[in-house]
């Protein structure tokens, strides 16, 4: 039901418009349709799909990503549940080291675990000098390093997805289970988790979407082979300027994307996530 | 995490002593004494804020009493963690567990002992056949109704055949009907298995339709203690005679006292006698009497006359206020026998009732 009111949508929506949907499916139209002969059109998707490099890319982008959900995953449940669980300056402190980096550029953030992590970084130095290594170890321009970067920037989202869903869970279902008997293990596995569930379920979906899409983190931290869809778009776009190449690629991601958000839709009441009731 | 066995059976006498819970500087419990015995149903019954939950709490252990101890069959449990207690709870908004069908709610209190899965079976089988719910063995909580969640909330309390069990509250989201059905049904559960039940309530009908005995409670402490008839008929002052129902309480001041009987001047002149217990000559007191024990025309024992100011249909019972003097005003309850009757407003009528039916409180 249109009204008034969504009125003030319309400048941030004819922005939207302007400068994010209009160029991409112009970009798309443009490359599939009149760059390339409409005859072509499906062999030439077919051959960027089933390329050698796009396959790799893939492979390599579903293992990063889903590796990068479940470090996410482990990490964040401890520190969400904190945060549920306590008040005051407690969880002021621990929820603004979740959030200030946040709010800070993902570069400065990548690099700065470059000076952590390279042959010269700050951990291999450490180790040296402690005379507990003598060649520096391989921490950076590998998975290693793109898992750890990625777990960093994602965390955030992660936390703060299940922390909403542990605040929702009603405190008396596990007096409840304490009065019937229950030891911790037992609330934990039985009450506490299952009714996270919804929590873990939108979490994970979140940081798996945003990461097959990742492009600073990886093409920063990462070595020759490990190349994700993004950094091929990329590689097509700059160095091999196969846009068609580019376009199929991205439409691809985005149509995966879309799915799983779709996925991500169904399952999280995006509403409540958001505060309306 | 499976140490020592849960205490089980037992006979299931509770012994409060002297249980006290401060908040900051205010004493939400103060000095709470009670002996129940096994097998007894023992109300908790006071406005909200009168300590009555937080009395409950304290039993289940998941509040630290400030001072005063729990005794269960002459073990002391105050310092032990409820999952230790072994003790039935039913809570106010019945928790029951959402991602589990109502048999795993039901099973959960056997689960946490580790009882064989065969037993469980049948011990499930048997809880659910005592609250009627064998065939939503397989619903989920949403699909039921308040009536259905109650039941699912007393055959977990049950199922691990604790020797008491706590009741918060548990009828308080019910309407009215439904309420009295549960009292009915509890009451009934209560008496077959011969367990003792600890019971929260705000509602004194339900207290008095269920009860043993009844704890009055008021700013933390027990104001009476004894049983339904006793309490109501009864009252040791002026907050019980009120929260209990009806109540009128003629204000006045004692002008003789004899064989158990004083003599008391209404601020209106107009003398009153009524059974007395404790009290001295020229003090101020109140004359209570309940309304359903009056009457109207000129009986033995007091006697007023005054003005009908209000009369209210109830139901079965049709209410009259008389005002007798300025400061003075009577409650009378009639039975509602379907004639219609009674004075009407204005009428200039005389009321009466004996006197072993008042009697003299103090505050």
């Amino acid at each position: 039901m249109p009204s008034r009111s969504s009125l003030l949508l319309l400048p941030a929506f004819t922005m939207l418009a302007l400068v994010f949907l209009v160029p991409l499916g112009w970009f798309f139209f443009h490359t599939l349709f009149i760059d390339t002969d409409p005859s072509d059109l499906w062999d030439q998707i077919a051959s960027v799909l089933t390329s050698r490099a796009m396959l790799q890319a893939i492979v390599t982008t579903n293992w990063i990503s889903l590796l990068v959900t479940a470090t996410v995953l482990l990490m964040g449940y401890p520190i969400a549940y904190y945060l549920a669980n306590h008040n005051g300056l407690r969880f002021t402190l621990v929820l603004f080291c979740i959030i200030v980096p946040y709010f800070t550029s993902i570069i400065v953030r990548t690099y700065s675990w470059m000076v952590l992590l390279g042959r010269e970084g700050l951990i291999n130095q450490a180790l040296r000098h402690l005379g507990l290594i003598d060649t520096p170890l391989p921490l950076l321009y590998n998975q290693l390093s793109i898992v750890i970067g990625m777990t960093y920037v994602l965390l955030p989202y992660m936390v703060l997805t299940l922390f909403a869903a542990m605040k929702a869970i009603d405190r008396t279902l596990l007096l409840a289970a304490r009065g019937m008997g229950a030891s911790g293990p037992m609330i934990f596995w039985r009450v506490y988790l299952p009714l996270s569930r919804h929590g873990v379920i939108s979490g994970a979906l979140i940081v798996f979407i945003l990461s097959i899409g990742f492009f600073i983190t990886p093409a920063l931290m990462g070595g020759p082979s490990d190349v994700m869809v993004a950094m091929l778009i990329e590689r097509s776009v700059e160095i091999t300027l196969d846009w068609a190449g580019a376009a199929v690629m991205s439409l691809f991601l985005l149509v995966v994307t879309l799915i799983l958000y779709a996925i991500y839709y169904r399952v999280t009441d995006v509403r409540r996530l958001m505060g309306a009731t | 995490m499976s140490a020592a066995p849960l205490p089980q059976g037992g006979k299931g006498a509770l012994e409060l002593d002297g249980l006290t819970k401060r908040y900051g500087d205010e004493r939400v419990v103060d000095a709470v004494s009670a002996s129940i015995r096994p097998g007894e149903f023992f109300s908790l019954l006071g406005p909200s804020g009168s300590g009555k939950t937080t009395t409950l709490m304290m039993i289940a252990g998941f509040v630290v009493p400030d001072g005063g101890a729990i005794r269960v069959d002459d073990a002391d449990l105050t310092r032990v963690p409820p999952q230790r207690r072994g003790l039935g709870m039913v809570f106010q908004n019945y928790a029951i567990f959402p991602h589990l069908n109502v048999f795993e709610n039901v099973a959960f209190p056997l689960r946490a002992r580790h009882v064989a899965e065969a037993e469980l079976r049948v011990r499930v089988q048997a809880a659910l056949e005592l609250v009627r719910l064998q065939r939503f063995a397989e619903r989920y909580a949403r699909q039921l109704s308040g009536g259905q969640q109650q039941r699912v909330a007393i055959a977990r309390a049950i199922v691990f055949h604790p020797s008491i069990v706590l009741m918060d509250e548990p009828l308080g989201a019910l309407d009215k009907n439904l309420r009295y059905e549960m009292q009915v049904e509890i009451k009934d559960i209560q008496q077959r298995l011969g367990m003792t039940v600890v019971y929260v309530t705000h509602d004194q009908e339900e207290a008095m339709n269920m009860s043993d005995r009844i704890a009055i409670m008021n700013h933390g402490r027990i104001e009476q203690l004894g049983p339904p008839g006793e309490i109501y008929e009864r009252p040791s002052n002026a907050f019980v005679a009120r929260f209990l129902g009806e109540a009128n309480l003629i204000e006045g001041t004692i002008e003789r006292i004899a064989d158990g009987q004083a003599e008391l001047r209404t601020r209106d002149g107009v003398l009153l006698r009524a059974q007395v217990k404790r009290a001295a000559v020229g003090q101020a007191a109140a004359l209570f009497v309940r309304p359903e024990l009056l009457a109207f025309g000129a009986g033995a024992g007091n006697r007023v006359e005054g003005t009908v100011r209000r009369r209210s249909f109830l139901g079965s019972t049709i209410r009259t206020v008389v005002e007798v003097g300025p400061t003075t005003h009577l409650t009378i309850d009639l039975p509602n026998q379907g004639t219609g009757g009674g004075p009407g407003v204005g009428a200039h009528v005389t009321a009466s009732w004996p006197v072993v039916h008042s009697q003299i409180l103090l505050d």
